[in-house]
């Protein structure tokens, strides 16, 4: 049988990639092409020579995604998926994941338990948003990460400021004002993995900040998988469209919640205290995936 | 010198110092530079190339 053909674009080798890289290495049977994103570019008319980057690509029986830019990704899913490519993740869940107006209605239509969310254009309708919401309240970018620009409301001075700068100093993607319902977190989040429909592995981030994201300082822990974890996880994972994704939790008086759901998952502080080779699994996904694609 | 401490060439472009490549560096890895903390792209690991690592964009991320 002919070997697997994977691909795996991405942007820069960080710790992630490099791990997804040597987890690759270790496999039998399988070519791995590594693709720079820089490097591609496509016909969105017509066929694409063969010699292409875009016709090495369309030789992969799956391509994983770790651009580091969310529009690049989604554009190359999109392209690739329209020739009947598979990703990982798919364009549709990318793109879900990438915006949280979206992901909150995926995860509210499907009845997953969610922060109260709202969205408006301009400051007064922003305030009355805000307002409706109740301080304190939360202002997130609809696309961004790391806590990049995660702003906490305690009051209308701060909604009046923040939601003013946002008017004034930002691009177009700061126009749309996503809300949330803040919660009083029991000095951490959650963030489990769940890799094809498997929740593999749940680290707690804690840090003295409210806001909680290892990308900023918070130092992960290892929790128990229960049930009720599971459930919610896999509930979330399925409601934007499944595949590898992390879904982070907030446990608040009145239950879990899902907070958010990251489609390029970053793992490299979760690995040591969970003991789960997570870049094992997403490997053994994604050759999964590329079996069934080679047999398809 | 064994074969995974290569001297890095050329040296680091924002403050010249120059540091050992660490064993099993590979194209596109973000290090950072001993002396002035500046994040650093290997462009390529052979023939070495190190160019500044690009600043966070604001769609980047998870």
């Amino acid at each position: 049988m002919r070997p697997l053909r994977v691909a795996m674009v991405c942007s820069r080798v960080r710790v992630e990639e490099k791990l997804l890289l040597e987890a690759f290495s270790g496999q039998h049977n399988l070519e791995l092409v590594r693709f720079d994103d820089d490097q591609f570019h496509a016909s969105l008319t017509g066929p694409d020579e063969a010699g292409g980057p875009a016709g090495i690509l369309r030789r992969c029986d799956v391509v994983l995604l770790r651009s580091l830019s969310h529009f690049r990704q989604v554009a190359i899913a999109r392209v690739l998926n329209s020739w009947g490519i598979v990703t990982i993740n798919r364009a549709e869940v990318l793109e879900i994941c990438g915006d949280k107006l979206r992901t909150t209605l995926s995860l509210s239509e499907a009845g997953v338990p969610t922060p109260a969310s709202r969205m408006a254009f301009g400051v007064p309708a922003g305030l009355e948003a805000v307002e409706a919401l109740g301080y304190p309240c939360v202002v997130k970018p609809v696309t961004g990460s790391w806590g990049r620009l995660v702003s906490r409301l305690n009051d209308r001075d701060a909604a009046e400021a923040v939601l003013e700068h946002k008017a004034q100093l930002g691009g177009s993607l700061h126009r749309v004002i996503y809300l949330q319902r803040h919660i009083d977190k029991p000095g951490r989040d959650l963030r489990a993995f769940v890799i094809g429909g498997r929740t593999v592995a749940v680290i707690g981030r804690r840090a003295s900040h409210w806001v909680t994201n290892t990308a900023r300082g918070a130092v992960a822990e290892r929790v128990a998988i229960t049930d009720e974890v599971d459930g919610l996880c896999r509930a979330a994972a399925t409601a934007v469209g499944g595949g590898a994704l992390a879904v982070d939790l907030l446990e608040s008086a009145e239950g879990l919640l899902v907070n958010e759901v990251n489609a390029t998952m970053e793992f490299r502080n979760s690995i040591g205290p969970t003991g789960v080779d997570i870049p094992a699994l997403l490997v053994a996904y994604t050759v999964a995936v590329a079996e069934s694609r080679r047999c398809a | 010198m064994t074969p995974a401490e290569r001297p890095l060439e050329p040296a680091c472009p924002e403050c010249g110092a120059r540091f050992l490549l660490p064993a099993g560096t590979v194209d596109g890895e973000i290090l950072p530079c001993g002396d002035c903390a500046a994040e650093l792209e290997v462009v390529t690991a052979d023939p070495l190339l190190l160019a500044l690592a690009p600043e966070i964009e604001e769609d980047w991320g998870e």
